[in-house]
């Protein structure tokens, strides 16, 4: 394993040596020690490699991950793994808010909390949060999977279109256009396999399922408030 | 004469002033359909404008230059700040964003072939980046968006530098809505939404709030990107000085400055009308916080909203931008709203010069499109070759003005060789009222 000081070599030299990395590497386990809460750390990745960074990180760590896993043995900022295209990042303990904002495409795991608007504007990816999700999560969300183990806050999936959302525990309120929906077997299926892959201990049937009712999905006046 | 006398003189019928003909129209509209008009373009009221000045031209004090002969230069590089890889433009008109989406993918490619043979940079919009544009454009500036439709890594490293959306002249505070009647296979695909549906552009940030997070996001965007692309940021024209302050202390490259004349391909007509200032209004306040900053020429300034010829630009320049950057008026050079497809105007309830719903997806021109029929009109060479002309004639129109006040660098106009038409014109761009030496707010006068 590679371990690089961030404190020592500074953020630059950090996202310069991880975005190098070939596709091929062979050099694939990193460990980013003393982070201190730095800014955009591990971005712009394109590369199988594992990164574990040893403790919290500020905003956007991971952010537009390709390929790669990112481990954040502590909590991250706001931001963390926003617009991910693919790969995984793990947030050990809490994170900020944004969390998974844009995503296209990977899994993101929280293995604490999330704050507010977890999941803003989703577009594919897949978020399993562990914990609970502040208020206005899944925001106009596009695309893939939002799992929450815990509870959600105000205005859950307000505006949304695609995504799908999943609670265990209780929804504070759900924001305009989204409603509880039917849980069918394909998505117990969908459900098991992400908190199979997100090492989270919970059972499918213990959620409900959340999504469009797509009466905004067409500008009607009557809708306008 | 008694009172009942039908021939007797009457009172002309007089419309109203404030309920005009065009006023009571739209009453009735809105009462009829219960929506507010949504339409494209910006603002068509009358407001002060590049119009009301004029250059002084040199005489006996000042020398000017030959008009053919003598050099006149037009280049400009933006991103000198911190971009490893700043953008060398050959004149300093560029091509503002516009999707692909609001317009068709043969409008886009169009804009690259015309931008790039006469030396500038076009701009992608809210949708992502097509291979048609990125093929036919030589300099590309990639937008950011708060809907980050169609935004990934890979189309952001293709670009030569990226623009951070914070707002736009047509509707600063505003998002967007692309209606569904334009949201085709392909551009429900790029933007990862169901085909036919209303798409919105929400109006902030998914992941960002104010200029303290910018500051981290533009980070964020130089760390992914290798410190190598310019980072612009685009602001509507609302409050110029105090914009123009946060972008660059959020470590902006470029600042663009979009007036209430710049274009939007669809919202509240209320908005485009009603909200931000003329473009006029923006420039010297902008000017004036980066020079306050000592960031003047530094941090480059690229002014649109309502540019359409040579003197526009020279006019900008000469109060301060880098560059201009134009939508509607490349668009006209393309054919939009030409009285050629009158017919078809009619039919659609509007007229050549008039048309604006180019929300709606119907455009004769093939420009504002995604029906497939309406867009083959538009042969993308024959348009390309129309905007190159165009940008090759504001150029020539911006030197002849130039050598005029005997500058051998179109940049060098400045304010100093203009005078303004009106009490208005003078207030806003800071430079006399023509036969005085006194603008409104003067520094050392009273009004």
């Amino acid at each position: 394993m590679q371990t690089f000081d961030l404190e020592a070599k500074g953020l630059r030299a950090l996202n310069e040596t991880l975005q190098a990395q070939a596709p091929q590497t062979n050099e694939t386990a990193w460990e980013v020690v003393n982070p201190r809460g730095s800014h955009a750390i591990a971005v712009g990745l394109d590369a199988p490699l594992d990164v574990t960074v040893r403790g919290s990180t500020g905003y956007y760590c991971a952010g537009m991950n390709q390929q790669a896993t990112v481990r954040i043995k502590g909590s991250a900022g706001p931001g963390v793994a926003e617009n991910m295209m693919s790969g995984t990042v793990i947030v050990e303990g809490d994170a900020s808010q944004y969390a998974g904002a844009t995503g296209h495409g990977g899994l993101l795991v929280i293995k604490g909390n999330a704050s507010s608007r977890c999941g803003i504007s989703m577009k594919g990816i897949d978020i399993v949060v562990a914990g609970n999700v502040g208020h206005m999560s899944a925001f106009m969300a596009q695309k893939g999977n939002l799992v929450v183990c815990g509870d959600a806050g105000d205005a859950l999936g307000d505006s949304i279109y695609e995504a799908r959302l999943f609670v265990r525990g209780k929804v504070k309120s759900l924001g305009a256009d989204c409603e509880e929906k039917e849980m069918r077997p394909e998505h117990l299926e969908t459900l098991r396999d992400l908190l199979e892959r997100a090492e989270v201990d919970a059972r499918p049937e213990e959620f409900k399922r959340y999504g469009s009712a797509r009466k905004l999905y067409n500008f009607d006046i009557d809708n306008a408030y | 004469m008694a009172k009942d006398d039908k021939h007797a003189p009457r009172t002309m019928p007089l419309q109203s002033a404030t309920f005009s003909p065009e006023v009571n129209a739209e009453i009735r509209r809105a009462a009829a359909t219960g929506i507010y008009d949504i339409r494209g373009g910006g603002a068509k009221r009358r407001v002060p404008h590049f119009d009301d000045l004029l250059f002084l031209g040199a005489s006996m004090s000042r020398y000017p230059l030959e008009g053919y002969r003598e050099r006149c230069d037009t280049n400009v590089v933006l991103g000198t700040r911190f971009a490893k890889k700043p953008i060398e433009l050959d004149i300093p008109i560029t091509i503002a964003g516009m999707s692909f989406g609001a317009l068709s993918a043969q409008a886009k490619e169009a804009l690259g072939r015309g931008a790039s043979a006469a030396g500038t940079s076009t701009t992608t919009g809210d949708g992502g980046m097509t291979p048609e544009e990125r093929g036919q454009s030589k300099t590309l500036v990639y937008q950011y968006l708060p809907s980050r439709y169609g935004m990934n890594p890979v189309d952001l490293r293709k670009a030569d530098a990226i623009e951070v959306v914070v707002g736009q002249g047509a509707k600063p505070g505003g998002g967007g809505m692309l209606l569904g009647q334009k949201i085709s296979d392909r551009v429900a695909e790029m933007r990862d939404l169901p085909k036919g549906i209303d798409q919105r552009s929400a109006c902030r940030h998914p992941d960002w709030t104010g200029p303290d997070d910018l500051e981290i996001k533009i980070l964020e965007l130089r760390e992914i990107t290798n410190w190598e692309k310019p980072i612009y940021v685009k602001v509507g024209g609302a409050r110029p000085y105090f914009d123009t302050t946060l972008a660059v202390k959020a470590g902006a490259d470029v600042v663009v400055l979009d007036g209430m004349q710049g274009g939007t391909a669809a919202t509240q007509d209320v908005f485009i009308e009603h909200v931000g200032q003329p473009t006029l209004a923006c420039i010297r306040d902008a000017v004036r916080a980066l020079q306050d900053q000592n960031m003047h020429r530094e941090v480059q300034l690229i002014v649109s909203g309502g540019i359409r010829t040579g003197a526009d630009v020279a006019k900008a320049l000469a109060l301060g931008a880098d560059a201009v950057s134009i939508g509607t008026a490349a668009m006209v050079a393309m054919g939009d709203n030409d009285p050629k497809f009158e017919e078809e105007y009619q039919k659609l309830g509007s007229t050549a010069g008039a048309y604006d719903d180019w929300h709606e997806g119907r455009d004769p021109a093939g420009i504002s499109t995604q029906d497939p029929e309406l867009a083959a009109r538009l042969d993308p060479v024959e348009a390309g070759r129309r905007l190159r002309n165009y940008l090759k004639v504001m150029t020539l129109e911006a030197q002849t003005l130039a050598r005029a006040c005997g500058k051998n660098h179109v940049q060098h106009l400045e304010p100093e060789d203009l005078v303004a038409l009106t009490l208005e014109a003078a207030a806003m761009a800071q430079v006399p009222l023509a036969g005085t030496s006194w603008w409104p707010g003067k520094p050392g006068t009273t009004f």
